[in-house]
């Protein structure tokens, strides 16, 4: 039977986490990689964060914005660091 | 060994963790936060992580360094949480046989971290107003990048501006 569709546990962070209004949450989503989930919960949130600023990490590594995502994944979109 | 700390971080104790016999040199680099930034007037600071990720990139940033310095030990410890100004923020401290290689990798790890560690800072103005650090900058308006976000577009983006940062402070 073809599988439709995966969930995902999405966290939030900093100007994301303020523009979504959540700090984490559960996604089914039908989106095959990382860009695919962006562009689609930025049809929800409106990030004001163009993707090509932002870093990915899937399952706590920087990973690509190309890179497949599976069933139980954690996604975090990166804002541009600012520690120091 | 690299940490985050929500609380008060004893450089002592850290300086102390980092004796060793053979060591001839210990440099120490301490962040404070300042009272200004790009010429506003900045109240106190907030500091974010994503701890799993942060905890993981800073122990390699801390492993590069022992193994391209030849250090004897190397510790960082980065805040979390609200800082008023002057409260040290992060805290890089080394120890090696000789202070060449000391002063050089404790400036790769303050230099490092600022760059690949996934802690983002806020900043409380004076004038009431408060923004994150370089976030402001990668909203969609206001930049000439090219527009209709496709995956070229975003698959070529622009490394250079992810951990854009202005001077050490």
């Amino acid at each position: 039977m073809k599988e439709h569709g995966r969930t995902v546990h999405v966290h939030y962070y900093a100007l994301l986490r303020e523009q979504s209004g959540i700090s984490d949450e559960t996604v089914h989503t039908e989106a095959e990689t990382v860009l695919d989930l962006f562009v689609e919960l930025n049809e929800r949130y409106h990030f004001a964060a163009r993707p090509e600023r932002l870093k990915v990490a899937l399952n706590a590594e920087f990973r690509n914005w190309d890179d497949k995502i599976s069933h139980g994944d954690t996604i975090v979109f990166l804002p541009p660091v600012a520690g120091g | 060994m690299f940490l985050l700390s929500a609380e008060r971080i004893d450089t002592a104790q850290l300086k102390r963790a980092l004796e060793n016999p053979g060591a001839g040199a210990c440099v120490t680099f301490e962040g404070w936060v300042r009272n200004n930034n790009e010429g506003k007037t900045v109240l106190r600071l907030e500091y974010e992580a994503y701890e799993d990720l942060a905890l993981k990139e800073g122990a390699r940033i801390l492993a590069e360094a022992l193994d391209k310095f030849g250090l004897l030990g190397a510790t960082c410890v980065h805040r979390t949480g609200c800082l008023e100004i002057g409260e040290l923020a992060v805290w890089v401290g080394v120890s090696a046989a000789h202070r060449d290689e000391a002063f050089a990798a404790c400036r790769y790890i303050i230099d490092e971290v600022k760059s690949r560690v996934p802690i983002w800072k806020k900043e409380h103005y004076a004038d009431g107003e408060s923004g994150w650090v370089n976030c402001e900058r990668c909203a969609a308006h206001g930049h000439d990048h090219a527009h209709g976000a496709g995956a070229a577009g975003i698959l070529s983006r622009d490394d250079a501006s992810y951990s854009r940062q202005t001077a050490l402070p």
